[in-house]
């Protein structure tokens, strides 16, 4: 116990080691605070997309990002009928709504999508829907009217003949300052937007919601993906899965490796023969090909991928080293001492032997987790990610399936990458120094 | 080496002939034992490759499917009555399952299986082909090998020979700014290569467009020779970047802090103590009995990085034997994916090999006491 304490007294002489360390707990804070904060289920199902993002930009990215570079890219404003006062008017058999959507734009940028999405109420009959636009100068343009269903959304950038008319993409066309229609880069006229709802409501109580989403170019943090998800949700529950990953891989492999070694030296003979043969063969097993093909034929699934990787490491080349560890210590007279009171051999094995080898693992042991952190991204890189867990690889693989890079969507690409560069680096910096203080012959190097 | 002077020569000989005897009979067990190992391994990828036999119910569905599609759509059976088509889509289904073997046990052509691919005759693949068209996996994982040979074998040679020269200059600067921050920048190499590499193609192909961002040459390739090559050293030299920064200083790191274990031994302080000049030092008291530590380590970053080639080559899009695995993955190609296995094994094991007997050759102690 002391040597330990010493060990880690030693180790804050070393800056690498406090900064590792550093890193490290801010990771697994990270991972605590999001576990806590977006619970497994909540996140899993966040992942899976679909409805619940559809308030979300494409592929915008971090506010932050563009602050830095002075621009002024419009984040996204959702304008609710609920905080709107209707104008209106009755008539018998039902009653007139004009609900004035206005938003007020001052982004030198046009937004990257306009919908809107409606809900009614179950009525008698449906409802009856007419938009209007209102620039600021004035100018009025109709957007058509329809019958609506119960929901509905109405996506005003995809409606090509108000674009045939328009000359430009609805978004665009609507929000243009008209002197500069002409040009091939239209500039936008600032000031308060409305979409003017016209309503015809066929039953007396019955109301209606109505949602203008005027998407924006930027959003939040992280930015969002081509699903439209902020990838905040997969940054971060991309950390307690990669540090989970990544512990339970080294302690599974370095822990069986060493007591599978240990047993080798205590039992020799057939046992060792044995133990070094399996070796043998599983030197020559190229692992990551058989972790493809695991993936590719049965299932993704992180745990069974965790458990190959163990599998596989378990007689890892780790052995050899262990073994010319232990082989003196089996001579050693405190074992002797053992036998002779009669302690059996699994408590000489793990009491005795395994013990004295653990300050030398502990180096190795951190610096092997970086290693599984980045095997689970370079899975998650093939497109063998698990299914449904959001991971750092995960991020990373959707960006190269979309060409982040050639579109140019940089931060879909970094923002996974550093994390999993503060992980890698952090724990190397930590084993490193672990590693100088707990190998004697490295410390006064 | 082994002799000593004022021996008589007939004892000098007899004493090279026992050597060179106990040499053979070492790598002749060695060889022995690496054939059952390689054995052992390939029939393991066998068993995995083949989910136990289930993959065959996989492909008996595909089969089925296929066929049944095909007579549908064939306007010439289109006046057969249904139970007649039923017959034929049978007929026909039997005939491929003949064809492809699936009638007998697995267990049966697992040895099968694992028979041929020792002798290196991997089979017909079932979806795939090579770029010259031909249908053996053989064909198909030559055509991609040199690829793989070459920017594997460039990247780890550099990085090799660039990390032993530094490191030996480093380990007389010891303590030196340069020192320490190579020391500081260990850590870095805790990502692999395709992690820069992405870096690379971020910065170097988009960012500022010097290099292409994937591929092997320009397509159409070059007619002419020097163009070819210069489009093959363009394209390679993105992954080439991105090995050699993951693994630079983390080589140089160790090998440094081997170098300093060794100059710190007695007979070298000996050597010091003696006023021999520093060269002479270097390479008779330091490198000459580190050597066989030195080919070890090298040869055993060889294996590790056979494997982490598949990723690189995805990201760069190398034609080499890693992107062949995953293509071959995607089409459920089973025989391609075993047959890159087994030569994945085969390298390994090549390596394993040429290791024992270096090793055997450098050390002394196994050419003396017959590799004990």
């Amino acid at each position: 116990m002391r040597r330990w304490l010493e060990g880690l007294k030693q180790l804050r002489r070393y800056p690498s080691a406090v900064l590792g360390t550093g890193l490290i707990l801010f990771l697994i804070g990270l991972a605590v605070y999001t576990v806590v904060a977006i619970p497994y289920s909540q996140a899993l199902d966040l992942w899976r997309g679909g409805e619940q993002w559809r308030m979300h930009p494409v592929n915008a990215s971090p506010v932050w990002t563009d602050r830095l570079r002075g621009g002024d890219l419009p984040e996204t404003q959702i304008i609710s009928s609920a905080d709107v006062p209707p104008e209106e008017q009755p008539f018998p058999g039902g009653r007139r709504l004009r609900i004035p959507l206005s938003f007020d734009y001052d982004s030198s940028a046009f937004p990257s999508e306009i919908n809107l999405f409606l809900a009614a109420e179950e009525q008698a009959r449906a409802p009856f829907v007419r938009l209007i636009w209102q620039a600021p100068d004035g100018r009025e343009e109709v957007l058509g009217g329809r019958r609506m269903a119960r929901e509905e959304r109405i996506s005003i950038s995809q409606d090509w003949a108000l674009e045939r008319r328009l000359g430009h993409i609805p978004h665009v066309g609507l929000m243009l300052d008209p002197e500069t229609a002409d040009r091939p880069d239209p500039a936008v006229l600032q000031g308060t937007h409305t979409l003017l709802l016209d309503v015809v409501l066929f039953d007396e109580n019955a109301g209606l919601d109505a949602d203008l989403v005027v998407y924006g170019r930027v959003h939040g943090v992280a930015g969002t993906d081509h699903q439209r998800r902020d990838l905040m949700v997969a940054l971060m529950w991309g950390t307690p899965v990669a540090l989970a990953f990544g512990l339970l891989a080294a302690v599974g492999t370095t822990v069986t490796t060493l007591v599978i070694a240990a047993m080798g030296v205590w039992y020799r003979g057939w046992v060792d023969a044995v133990i070094q043969r399996l070796t043998e063969v599983n030197m020559i097993l190229p692992m990551l090909p058989i972790l493809v093909m695991v993936g590719t034929l049965y299932s993704t699934s992180i745990w069974l991928m965790l458990g190959v990787v163990v599998a596989l490491g378990i007689f890892s080349a780790g052995i050899k080293m262990y073994r010319a560890m232990l082989l003196p210590i089996r001579e050693a007279p405190y074992i002797e001492a053992a036998r002779a009171y009669g302690a059996s051999n699994a408590r000489i094995i793990l009491r005795y032997m395994v013990p004295r080898v653990l300050p030398v693992l502990i180096p190795t042991f951190v610096t092997l987790i970086p290693t599984f952190v980045f095997l689970e991204a370079s899975l998650a890189v093939l497109g063998l990610g698990d299914p449904v867990l959001p991971t750092w690889g995960k991020v990373l693989n959707d960006a190269q399936e979309q060409s982040a890079l050639y579109n140019g969507f940089y931060y879909w690409v970094l923002s996974p990458a550093f994390l999993l560069m503060l992980t890698g680096l952090g724990f190397a910096m930590l084993g490193f120094a672990l590693d100088r203080v707990f190998n004697p012959r490295l410390r006064n190097l | 080496m082994s002799a000593l002077p004022g021996i008589d020569p007939t004892a000098r000989t007899r004493g090279r002939w026992r050597d060179v005897w106990r040499m053979l009979i070492f790598s002749g067990k060695r060889l022995l034992a690496l054939l059952l190992t390689v054995l052992a391994g390939v029939y393991l990828t066998i068993l995995i490759a083949n989910m136990g036999g289930q993959v065959d119910e996989l492909r008996m569905v595909q089969i089925r499917g296929e066929i049944s599609e095909a007579v549908r759509a064939d306007p010439a059976f289109q006046d057969m009555s249904s139970e007649e088509r039923n017959e034929l889509i049978e007929r026909q289904v039997d005939l491929e399952v003949e064809r492809l073997n699936l009638d007998q046990p697995f267990i049966l052509r697992s040895f099968d299986y694992l028979y041929r691919a020792m002798l290196l005759d991997l089979g017909r693949a079932e979806q795939m082909h090579s770029d010259a068209g031909s249908r053996q996996v053989f064909d198909i994982i030559v055509e991609r090998l040199p690829a793989t040979l070459l920017l594997f074998g460039t990247a780890n040679l550099l990085i090799f020979l660039v990390s032993v020269w530094v490191a030996l200059h480093l380990s007389r600067r010891y303590g030196s700014m340069l020192d320490r921050s190579v020391v500081g920048l260990a850590p870095s190499s805790a990502a692999p290569a395709w992690f820069y590499g992405m870096f690379l193609i971020l910065i170097f192909a988009f960012v500022l467009p010097a290099l292409p961002s994937g591929g092997m040459v320009t397509a159409p390739p070059p007619e002419d020779r020097l163009e070819y090559l210069a489009s093959v050293v363009r394209h390679m030299a993105l992954p080439l970047v991105a090995m050699f920064l993951s693994q630079i200083f983390i080589s140089i790191y160790s090998w440094r802090t081997f170098f300093l274990i060794h100059s710190s031994e007695d007979y070298v302080e000996m050597a010091r103590a003696k006023g021999l000049p520093e060269h002479l030092i270097q390479r008779r008291y330091i490198l000459r009995p580190t050597l066989s530590p030195i080919v070890t380590s090298f040869l055993l970053m060889l294996i590790g990085l056979w494997s982490g080639a598949i990723i690189l080559e995805q990201v760069f899009n190398w034609p080499g034997l890693g992107t062949l695995v995953f293509q071959a993955i995607g089409h459920r190609d089973t025989p391609v994916i075993i047959g890159t296995v087994v030569i994945f094994a085969y390298l390994l094991a090549a390596t394993v090999f040429l290791l024992d007997l270096l090793y055997g050759i450098l050390d002394p102690r196994v050419r003396i006491e017959g590799g004990r």
